[in-house]
């Protein structure tokens, strides 16, 4: 179950618009290392992790995705709002706006659309949190690939924000598998999966 | 503790909830952390407090904490990526 609250983790106040970095920045929506693959991704994968620990920061990391894919989606809502069809044109925004006018849609930059391929849900802790840590760079990456791109700091400051909780979120999932670690074999971490073997 | 402004409110809460939320995926982690769980109350407290406020003065921020009056307030704007402007 969740509680929406009617707020953004973090505030979104951008004055001018800018389609061009609007088709950029989508990718952190619905790309390959964006905020739903990342939410989807935890949220899978929680069910079967035997360890509470892991199943929690799981479940609550998931779910500040959720929160990372809002203060994205705003990002592009305020970069495309209002814009004329001249803007249109001349920005190369016309692809887009003939599919979705100037709805919300996960796309990556490259208009691929959002698939599950973009994330595994294994069933092995050792192997899914390598993806968790995995997907976390990588997302931090792209993050400093966006931030190479944008002038306005209206733009930055949130992107910053976003960046920082890619690293907070990395440390605790090397805790989480420290964590797991501990409860396997020390002569052998695999030994049996703890998610299937009992 | 009296704050008028939506604006200024709204950011204490959003202050007071991002300190909620960063030590509650660290205590995840580390459950038994005395000096994290004391931090959590106090700034959990802190925001509980701000929240009432909110609610009490600039209407819900959750549809459970409406003030039912004559008409679902819910639904009155601004939404939050509206903020902006």
């Amino acid at each position: 179950m969740w509680n929406y609250e009617k707020r953004l983790q973090y505030p979104v106040k951008i004055k001018n618009t800018d389609p061009k970095l609007a088709q950029i920045i989508i990718s952190q929506f619905g790309g390959p290392d964006g905020e739903l693959a990342a939410s989807m991704r935890y949220l899978s994968q929680r069910y079967t992790m035997p360890y509470k620990e892991v199943t929690g920061i799981l479940t609550d990391i998931g779910t500040e995705e959720l929160a990372h894919m809002e203060i994205v989606s705003s990002i592009i809502y305020q970069l495309t709002k209002n814009l004329t069809i001249e803007e249109i044109e001349a920005s190369g925004f016309g692809p887009y706006y003939v599919d979705h006018t100037l709805a919300l849609w996960p796309q990556a930059a490259s208009g691929t659309p959002f698939t599950a391929t973009f994330f595994q849900s294994k069933g092995d802790p050792i192997t899914d949190l390598h993806e968790d840590l995995a997907a976390e760079q990588k997302a931090r990456t792209t993050y400093d690939n966006i931030l190479r791109l944008i002038k306005d700091p209206d733009i930055a400051d949130p992107i910053r924000f976003l960046r920082a909780r890619e690293i907070v979120h990395y440390q605790r999932f090397g805790e989480s598998l420290r964590i797991v670690q501990d409860k396997l074999d020390s002569k052998n971490f695999y030994a049996f999966n703890p998610e299937f073997d009992r | 503790m009296m704050r008028n402004d939506r604006e200024e409110l709204l950011m204490y809460i959003t202050t007071t909830s991002f300190a909620v939320d960063d030590v509650n995926l660290y205590l995840d982690t580390h459950p038994t952390d005395q000096a994290a769980l004391e931090y959590y109350q106090k700034c959990n407290e802190l925001r509980k407090q701000a929240v009432k406020q909110y609610t009490d003065y600039f209407g819900p921020l959750t549809a459970n904490n409406v003030n039912v009056t004559n008409v679902w307030t819910w639904i009155d704007e601004p939404w939050p990526w509206e903020m902006g402007r």
